[in-house]
């Protein structure tokens, strides 16, 4: 961990000292031609991009006179830093990540809070007798660690457990193996992914899919311990500059346009992915493009991409707060300087009402999505 | 023809193994004072070798390619980007030896940095190197330079103990002939370093295609079998199977990588008496 950190920092001095001769960004438009954007993802094409994929399918992008290529993240990419480092104009990252990149030098600000909810959950079987957070304690309790275990550890310790005494915390893997072959009491899961994973396995005992009859979801909304996940992150010092802040009010705007397009025509946006080369099943991905919408909308207050101060007190409360097994925080500080700012996601919001676009979604209705095994 | 056959005879046995402890172990696996020894037997964790070869044969997703054809072009993509890292490293490990062993100062100041050089975690070096993708190099050719990284590694240290293994009477004996640094490297070194390069050519050759594989998984390059593994790895849950196409693919490709190596050994190698004679 301290080693890692090092070695981020040194990573940010270096990439400092070779940005300062990177031209400023050109006035979007305004020569005619499409300003190249670049978006560094958090993970492969899926679902859970579905909204910028579908804005640079549909030319939302292209209205607003960017040429928006999307990157696709891997194992060891840091969105963060890759924004931080100049190779992409925004990043998509969780907030409490990106706080603790910012807290190491990392210069940037949340210009937009796409995902208002958290799509973390603990997964039990049903029979184990865990329904809320202070079940947990005896239980062997599965994390993933690497900094998405801190709603998971703010909700046990919220519950009157010590993550560090009263549960034997297990390293989990990327699937939910684990908790299938009972090696856990209770796993990790994304709303998105994980859980829908563990419906489209079958039980040997039956022959059938699991059904969600099997299982118990502890939701950590409900719990009171989520943080504020996916955002679209701008690089601070770029910021200062006119240009960039125009061209952040119009990739905004078109983003604000992909997500309702998305929200409006879910197998559509599936199809998108789904072309874009995911390896995820088509029911899959539909699964997780209706589970995405529920955190995205219905958008509360003036609209999608709007930072919620309670919702962001919260989180950084949590990420100073609460420790992980090693003893460590998220944050040491509160985040210093401009951590989030409205200005630009208010301004695109007007401006994709005005262009008749309904940025709450305040009629929404999740579908109910039906997984086939393996996720086909 | 024999080769052929042990070949064959190892993979029977491997299946054999296999399919052998499936019926033979515990499906939930043997757990000793709370350390798990041996892994477990069942469907999730080890599937029939039939499911397999079956997994194969089905498409990818509903109405996608077969498996082992997605599984195949992974594997040549990959086996492109391990050839270039490779080549790439050898060659830089060919001139890092030649100049270590002709500057005693090179080798002096080079030596520890090159050791030092693998000592650098992937993790911190595949990020840095990602960022060159798009500007510098297309995404390949950054997984690339990760395969060159590992694969230079052998090449370089293997070499320099080739290039110095002549003796001082063959040296001396060139020196009597007034021939200079390259002809005695030619004439003499070279040949004489061939039965160390070999070795270390078959070490640069697994690291490029762990480099390539690794660097991969590590940038999410699209295309290869790493990649093709993390994202098979992912449905683990429901489609056990299916992961270990991917494995069986990587690990076929590791053994194509081998062999051509070996390959290049025979024509090469017929210099080897001769090496002994000088080196005797």
């Amino acid at each position: 961990m301290k080693l890692s950190r090092i070695l981020l920092a040194s990573v940010l001095a270096l990439s400092a000292c070779g940005t300062a001769d990177t031209p400023s960004t050109p006035a979007p438009g305004a020569s005619g031609a499409l300003t190249p954007v670049k978006l560094q993802l958090q993970w492969f094409f899926q679902a859970q991009f579905a909204g910028y994929i579908a804005a640079v399918d549909q030319g939302f992008y292209r209205e607003q006179g960017l040429d928006v290529e999307l990157l696709e993240g891997g194992v060891d990419i840091v969105p963060q830093t890759v924004l931080a480092t100049g190779k992409a104009d925004y990043a998509i990252a969780w907030v409490p990540k990106a706080l603790a990149s910012r807290e190491q030098g990392a210069g940037i600000t949340d210009v937009g809070q796409i995902f208002a909810r958290s799509g973390t959950y603990q997964v039990a079987w049903k029979d184990s007798g865990i329904t809320k957070a202070a079940d947990l304690a005896g239980k062997k309790v599965g994390n993933w660690g690497f900094g998405n275990e801190f709603e998971l550890f703010a909700g046990m310790t919220k519950a009157g457990i010590d993550p560090g005494k009263d549960v034997t915390l297990v390293q989990q893997q990327f699937d939910m193996q684990a908790l299938l072959k009972k090696e856990i009491d209770a796993a990790q899961a994304m709303s998105y992914n994980e859980y829908a994973q563990l419906l489209e396995a079958k039980n040997p005992a039956t022959g059938q899919l699991y059904t969600a009859d099997d299982f118990v979801i502890i939701d950590w909304k409900t719990e009171g311990s989520s943080m504020l996940q996916d955002a679209v992150w701008a690089n601070t010092a770029k910021l200062g500059d006119p240009n960039y802040q125009a061209q952040t009010v119009k990739f905004l705007t078109a983003t604000i346009k992909g997500w309702a397009f998305c929200r409006d025509n879910a197998e559509k946006c599936r199809d998108l992915v789904v072309a874009k080369g995911s390896k995820l099943g088509k029911s899959h991905q539909l699964w997780q493009m209706n589970e995405v919408n529920k955190l995205v909308w219905p958008a509360a207050g003036a609209g999608v991409g709007v930072i919620d101060d309670a919702a962001w007190k919260q989180t950084v409360e949590i990420s100073q707060t609460t420790k992980n097994q090693t003893g460590d925080t998220v944050l040491k500080a509160a985040p210093e300087g401009l951590a989030y700012t409205n200005d630009y996601i208010n301004q695109a919001i007007e401006q994709a009402r005005a262009a008749g676009v309904d940025v709450t979604g305040s009629g929404f209705q999740p579908a109910t999505v039906t997984l086939t095994e393996g996720g086909a | 023809m024999r080769r052929v056959l042990s070949v064959i005879a190892g993979l029977i046995a491997a299946a054999l193994a296999w399919e052998g402890y499936k019926a033979a172990g515990d499906p939930e696996g043997t757990v000793l004072f709370g350390v798990r020894v041996l892994p477990r037997a069942d469907d999730l964790s080890m599937p029939h070798l039939s499911a397999i070869v079956q997994r194969l044969a089905d498409p990818e997703m509903t109405g996608g390619r077969p498996v082992w054809i997605v599984v195949l072009d992974a594997c040549l993509f990959t086996l492109g980007i391990t050839a270039a890292g490779f080549l790439a490293g050898t060659a830089i490990g060919l001139v890092l030896a030649a100049a270590m062993q002709r500057f005693r100062i090179v080798e002096r100041g080079l030596l520890p940095y090159v050791i030092l050089s693998q000592t650098v975690p992937l993790v911190a070096l595949a990020p840095l190197i990602a960022g060159w993708g798009g500007t510098l190099m297309p995404p390949w050719a950054c997984v690339s330079v990760i395969a060159a990284y590992l694969a230079f590694f052998p090449v370089a240290v293997g070499m320099l103990r080739g290039l110095q293994s002549p003796s001082a009477a063959g040296a001396e004996l060139m020196r009597s002939y007034a021939a200079g640094w390259w002809r005695t490297l030619m004439k003499l070194r070279f040949p004489a370093a061939l039965p160390y390069l070999f070795p270390a050519l078959r070490l640069a050759g697994a690291a490029a295609v762990v480099g390539a594989v690794v660097g991969e998984i590590s940038t999410g390059t699209r295309g290869g079998i790493g990649r093709l593994i993390i994202e098979y790895s992912r449905e683990a849950t429901s489609d056990p199977a299916k992961v270990y196409t991917a494995m069986l693919g990587a690990a076929l490709l590791g053994l194509l990588v081998a062999g051509t190596v070996s390959l290049l050994e025979l024509p090469l190698m017929r210099h080897r008496r001769h090496v002994e004679v000088v080196t005797l």
